[in-house]
């Protein structure tokens, strides 16, 4: 379970969280949205330790971790966690397969390289991509694929939690499809708890559990999915149905 | 009063920003030399290391010595000549070559070469989210990126300067035998017998600083990247410029402490 309280950052003049409070509980799936540059980006860094946050709390599974430096502890906090970052964030002087297999190919959860090479391409294979690309460097890869290596990554070691950042932005209707399906059979098979950002309300529907709302830097509505459509907020309203007119303004 | 104390202000400020960022690179390059010495070690970030700081870097180290011991070996016979000492152009070049020249140049152009690139490849790294990729992949940057990076440079460069002062005083012989009518045993007997232990010592324990600083600096001005283009950009050129000075002051100092006694 991963618990936010009165979580805030500001970056210089710029207040992004200003009192997140969220709580995901084990083996569901919730997810975040909100509109461009709210900080749901920043939200998802803080759990990991990436951005430390100006005040509040954050616990995993009643471990506070809001100030956990990195280390022995860190790394033992880190291997239970995959992350698929919003630009790929692929290491570019290493192969497609090198990257799925990173955490695999060094560390304590270092095996044989040829097993490792053959979870990559497994890996591969379930988000869409052919063993083919295996041995390309990412720069030789389109956008939507580069994302797909990146989500292979996140899954290769098969973590406890998950955290998608966009995972569909920028792919075909099919391929979305594809990795909406991915995201629930981590979740229902795996048992994994999972957060993803998304803009995209197709992918909400085909892998919430819960939803959250961010904006103004808090949570304005959290719900179950089911839910979503009555909720009456008039914040959520516009978002979901992406109208123009409303209490979100559209110049931000 | 104010037309007075602003410039003061000023100087001020300036000042304790600069005492602030080196106390920030100091604790930055103790940080990344004991991870030099803490498993895990990342051996193949090491090799391309070495390849890219030593291999690499041969050509140009050896271009710049070899023009400079010729220079050198011109400007000595025609100084010289004003007091009929021009018979000393192989003992000056080889001094000259291995105490200073040597390893100042070469710490120069690792500088120009290799620190720009380790600051901008680290501050695309960064701005690309690939530092953090690493952190969540259990995966130590310090260790992973910097400390393969000093320790190679710690290696090679100094293997570079000997390099650079043998080609350097290659130079001065070229010219001295071919241009200055030096005869060419005789050229090479007095540099040899001229140089001593201590000036090669000191020369090597020149690169080893030089290349330190000059890693260091690419490390810590690409992790310190600001976002965008923009901020790759300022990372490589405030890391180019820190290392230069610092490798000039760190000559400066080490040349007092060998040979100012
Ligand atoms: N490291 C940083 N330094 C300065 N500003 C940042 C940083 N990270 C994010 N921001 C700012 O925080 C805001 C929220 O960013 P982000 O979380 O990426 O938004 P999004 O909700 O689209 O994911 C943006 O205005 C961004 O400019
Ligand atoms: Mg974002």
């Amino acid at each position: 379970m991963i618990t936010l309280e009165a979580v805030h950052k500001s970056f210089g003049p710029k207040r992004v969280l200003r009192g997140v409070d969220l709580t995901i509980p084990k083996g569901e799936s919730m997810v975040i949205i909100g509109g461009s540059g709210t900080g749901k980006s920043v939200m998802l860094k803080s759990v990991l330790g990436l951005v430390t946050p100006d005040q509040g709390k954050i616990s995993v599974d009643g471990q506070d971790v809001t100030h956990a430096q990195i280390g022995r502890d860190r790394d033992a906090f880190l291997a239970r966690f995959g992350m698929l970052f919003q630009g790929g964030a692929l290491f570019d002087s290493l192969t497609v397969w090198q990257n799925v297999a990173f955490r695999l190919l060094r560390g304590s959860l270092k095996r044989p390289k040829a097993e490792a090479r053959e979870i990559a391409i497994e890996k591969l294979r379930r988000v869409g991509l052919t063993p083919d690309v295996a041995d390309l460097f990412p720069s030789e890869l389109s956008g939507g694929m580069q994302k797909r290596v990146g989500l292979a990554r996140a899954i290769a070691a098969e973590p406890e939690i998950i955290f998608f950042d966009e995972p569909t932005t920028g792919l075909d209707p099919i391929m979305s499809g594809v990795i909406n399906d991915l995201i629930r059979e981590i979740v229902v098979e795996m048992g994994a708890t999972a957060m993803t950002i998304t803009h995209d309300m197709t992918s909400v529907r085909a892998i919430a559990d819960k939803v959250a709302m961010l904006h103004d830097g808090v949570i304005k509505w959290t719900g179950p999915i089911a839910q979503m459509d009555e909720s009456g907020d008039p914040y959520l309203d516009q978002f979901i149905h992406g109208r123009a007119e409303g209490p979100i303004e559209a110049v931000r | 009063m104010t037309a007075l104390t602003t410039p003061l202000a000023h100087l001020g400020r300036a000042v304790l920003a600069f005492l602030a960022v080196t106390g920030r690179v100091a604790i930055f390059a103790f940080d990344g030399l004991t991870h030099v010495f803490r498993p895990p070690f990342y051996l193949r970030e090491f090799l391309t290391a070495l390849l890219h700081i030593g291999w690499l870097s041969l050509p140009v180290v050896g271009l710049t010595a070899f023009f400079t011991g010729g220079a050198l070996a011109l400007q000595i016979y025609a100084g010289g000549a004003r007091f009929s000492a021009e018979a000393v152009v192989p003992q000056i070049v080889a001094i000259g070559m291995v105490r200073e020249l040597g390893p100042v140049l070469v710490g120069l152009m690792i500088a120009a070469r290799v620190t720009s690139s380790i600051a901008a490849e680290i501050a695309t790294m960064k701005v690309t989210e690939q530092i953090d990729a690493l952190v969540t992949l259990s995966t130590h940057p310090m260790k992973y990126l910097t400390a393969p990076r000093v320790l190679a440079a710690l290696i090679v460069v100094p293997l570079l300067v000997g390099i650079g002062d043998i080609i350097g005083i290659y130079g001065g012989y070229i010219v001295g035998t071919q241009q200055l009518g030096f005869n060419p045993a005789s050229y090479i007997k007095n540099t040899v017998d001229f140089l001593e232990f201590s000036d090669i010592f000191s020369s090597m324990v020149k690169g080893c600083a030089f290349g330190g600083i000059a890693a260091t600096m690419g490390c810590y001005f690409g992790m310190q990247s600001g976002r965008g283009a923009q901020g790759v950009g300022q990372a490589t050129k405030a890391s180019v410029q820190a290392a230069a000075v610092l490798i000039l002051a760190a000559n400066f100092l080490l040349t007092s402490v060998f040979f100012a006694s």
